[in-house]
């Protein structure tokens, strides 16, 4: 499937979101994800099936002011 | 003590962790500071993401209360999500609303961000939108559910300090109930005192602490800054006045011919 993630266009076999973060080794409860500009929640990343084209936000905390 | 959204905060300044020279020293400043809220970001997770870990493991060890941003987002859609995001992230509601309009100036897009912060209010956010020292825009805001303002003094990171005082008194004896803190444009700690006797509650800045040679330091002296600046205006200043006025007394004063 094609993908992008974080901006970078990806082809990679995973169905759910949960299933891309694992194979992308993106694991921690520091993690927030979106899809076509819509949080989805950690609850629900594994049940989320992803679809060709797909734009994936995976944000983690940063320094801010 | 500072009351804020229904928390009860030792300090009065808020501040970033961004530009550090190191975490340690990001650490310590925090520390010297006093500050109970630190501002933090989201950004794209890397490959791997330990360094994030890291960071996200170095603020928690800090124990002050978190106020996630939405730097850099320059519309609605981007600023709603990723306080969505942010919110799942850092279990908090608070969010400081950023919905940039220019680039140069990185002044707000109020029209965006009035817009941003009525969806983010109906959805339980509590939003402390960063804004200009606009009367107008600071009403449309507090119609769109903000019960804080957090206005510029001037442009983020110039260090200019406040650039118009007038718009900051005014904005002050309008909104006498609205919590207010100068958000961006801090440069030295007499600004942060200055706005403080102006009757502000509150001050946030980053750069100011985490570019100076030694941010401990400044962080320490912000801290003092700010309180002298609440006492000041607590304790009801001295109006200037034209004309001099003897400060020892007159009477009973010898006369020699």
């Amino acid at each position: 499937m094609k993908l992008i993630v974080n901006g970078e266009a990806l082809e990679i076999d995973a169905t759910t979101l949960a299933a891309l973060l694992a194979a992308l080794d993106h694991e921690g409860d520091w993690l927030a994800t979106a899809v076509n500009s819509d949080l989805v929640h950690r609850a629900n990343r594994a049940e989320f099936r992803l679809s060709d084209g797909d734009r994936i936000e995976i944000l983690s905390p940063m320094q801010g002011g | 003590m500072f009351e804020l959204l229904g928390t009860t905060l030792p300090s009065r300044l808020l501040l970033g962790t961004a530009q550090y020279p190191s975490p340690a020293i990001l650490a310590d400043a925090v520390k010297a500071s006093g500050t109970s809220v630190v501002t933090v970001s989201l950004r794209r997770e890397m490959a791997g993401g330990r360094a994030d870990e890291k960071f996200w493991s170095l603020i928690r060890a800090l124990g002050t209360r978190i106020l996630p941003n939405t730097a850099g987002c320059h519309s609605v859609k981007e600023a709603v999500t990723t306080a969505n995001m942010a919110r799942e992230v850092f279990g908090t509601n608070w969010i400081k609303l950023e919905v940039i309009g220019n680039q140069d100036t990185l002044q707000p897009d109020v029209f965006g961000l009035v817009e941003a912060a009525r969806i983010l209010c109906e959805d339980g956010f509590d939003v402390l939108p960063y804004t200009t020292d606009d009367l107008v825009v600071a009403e449309r805001l507090l119609d769109a559910g903000c019960k804080v303002l957090m206005p510029w003094c001037a442009p983020i990171g110039s260090a200019l300090g406040p650039v118009n005082i007038m718009a900051l008194r005014s904005m002050r004896g309008h909104f006498p109930d609205v919590p207010l803190i100068v958000d961006a444009g801090l440069g030295r700690p007499s600004h942060a005192t200055t706005v403080m006797e102006l009757g502000f509650d509150a001050v946030l800045l980053n750069t100011a602490v985490a570019r100076a040679a030694d941010p401990v330091g400044m962080a320490r002296a912000f801290g003092k800054a700010v309180e002298a600046g609440r006492e000041a205006f607590c304790s009801g200043m001295l109006e200037p006045r034209d004309v001099a006025v003897p400060s020892t007394p007159t009477f009973g004063r010898a006369a020699f011919r």
